[in-house]
């Protein structure tokens, strides 16, 4: 089982293993036509790309891994862009790094 | 106008509980006519439809209502994200397992305090006991746990403890909300409301656990509005995020709002999605367009929306008056003579007037 460490305060890093915190689920909402993550108080309303970031939040990839694996699909993607969006999703607990 | 994001469903208003601090409404009889299984799972399908993405299932006590394993899997079925608000009392293992299995998402338990004494005092019943066993079982069973804190003059001073106790139990999040003044909180108000000395005392303890627990547990602090000089944005804007649903089936922008002097509104009698869009309860104060002065002209008015139309109308008798705790409002006196007097010679335990269990 690999150690869980919260990065509430912290970046995520490149080598970082993101998952998804077990409280929040990733899904579409059919009304608005928009990926949703749904929160034990609160629902974020996501952009196409930021849903694909999620579902590559498998605790296997890396940050590298995902950002690659974006580029492939979306030609511009700047790390530091995926580094922030998850590193905010961490600190509201959204996302959980496996270390 | 957009859809709603949340649904809280109010399965029964019957409790077990009896605390003074209660949001439920006074004539709890007028609501035993309660919402049928098949009648909730229509429900949630038309909030479903309407874009409704959370369900909070609540009450009184949810696990009262012998379908709530049902309604838990009807909801989940449909998508929505699940959270039970309980007492706990009730939650044996059992139950919770079955609820675990028909995908409850997330579980808040309610404590009235950390010491068994204080908090079975102002529950009005033994519950202490076994809502922390209830707190261990759910974290046991893999859901996230919010103990969830009802603030008043009669606990604030022991919030260090309460919050030890909730990073004890494990809980991933600690709501402390203080009282809001309606339903039987508004009839206590007296007892209830504390002097400023302890709100700020209370205040500092929070600042400091919010940054020693902020890699382990989230710590919500709902504030005192009759302390603010402005009001708190109260559901975001009257029916723009969020829709109540009462045992009955009356269909509000909030679970205070059945006060009001407005149409009822009811599932049993109009479709959801109409409802929600055009019925009177809904667009009475939608928008900014209802309001008068000073908030009309306001800055800030999309920033708060104009507070609390529930408390405006206990505080003023007109639900359209400009909510009295903003120090611009011309009823503000009103609020400030409450406040005067909780700091004046008032003792701390001043009896409360329980709510009854049905």
């Amino acid at each position: 089982m690999p150690s869980t460490r919260p990065t509430r305060s912290d970046a995520v890093d490149l080598s970082d293993r993101p998952r998804l915190a077990r409280h929040v689920r990733l899904s579409f909402c059919r009304t608005r036509q928009r990926p949703i993550l749904q929160l034990p108080e609160t629902v974020v309303v996501l952009n196409a790309s930021g849903a694909t970031i999620l579902e590559l939040c498998d605790g296997q990839r890396t940050v590298a891994g995902i950002v690659s694996e974006l580029g492939a699909r979306y030609q511009t993607v700047p790390d530091d862009e995926v580094q922030r969006f998850l590193t905010r999703l961490a600190a509201r607990r959204c996302v959980e790094i496996s270390g | 106008m957009e859809s709603p994001f949340g649904l809280l469903a109010e399965l029964t208003y019957r409790c077990p509980l009896a605390c003074a601090y209660c949001s439920n409404p006074l004539n709890m009889a007028d609501y035993t006519d309660e919402l049928t299984t098949p009648e909730w799972r229509r429900v949630l399908g038309e909030a479903a439809d309407l874009g409704v993405l959370q369900c909070h299932l609540s009450g009184g006590e949810p696990l009262l209502r012998r379908d709530l394993v049902e309604i838990v899997a009807a909801a989940n079925g449909l998508g929505l994200y699940t959270n039970l608000v309980t007492s706990a009392l009730g939650l044996s293992r059992p139950k919770a397992e079955q609820l675990r299995a028909a995908g409850l998402d997330h579980v808040q338990v309610s404590i009235q305090a950390d010491e068994q004494a204080v908090s079975d005092r102002i529950a009005g019943t033994p519950s202490f006991r076994r809502k922390i066993e209830a707190m261990a079982l759910v974290k046991e069973l893999g859901w996230p746990l919010t103990v969830n804190v009802v603030l008043h003059r009669q606990n604030i001073d022991r919030i260090a403890d309460v919050l030890g106790l909730a990073e004890e139990v494990g809980a991933d999040r600690v709501e402390l909300a203080n009282t809001q003044y309606y339903g039987w909180a508004w009839r206590n108000r007296d007892a209830l409301l504390p002097s400023r000395a302890q709100l700020e005392a209370a205040e500092v303890v929070v600042r400091a656990a919010r940054e020693r627990l902020r890699d382990r547990m989230d710590v919500i602090y709902v504030i005192p509005d009759y302390y603010s000089r402005y009001p708190k944005p109260c559901m975001g804007g009257w029916a723009a995020r969020q829709l109540t649903v009462t045992p009955n089936g009356d269909v509000l922008p909030c679970p205070a709002a059945q006060s009001l002097p407005l149409p009822r509104a009811n599932v049993r009698d109009a479709a959801l999605a109409w409802i929600w869009a055009d019925s009177p309860v809904m667009t009475a104060f939608r928008g900014t367009d209802w309001m008068p002065d000073p908030c009309h002209s306001c800055d800030r008015r999309e920033l708060d929306f104009g507070g609390c139309r529930c408390q405006a109308f206990q505080l003023t008798g007109d639900a359209a008056r400009t909510y009295p705790v903003c120090h611009l409002s011309p009823d503000h006196g009103l609020v400030v003579d409450a406040v005067r007097a909780a700091n004046g010679e008032r003792p701390i335990d001043l009896v409360l007037v329980p709510r009854p269990h049905r």
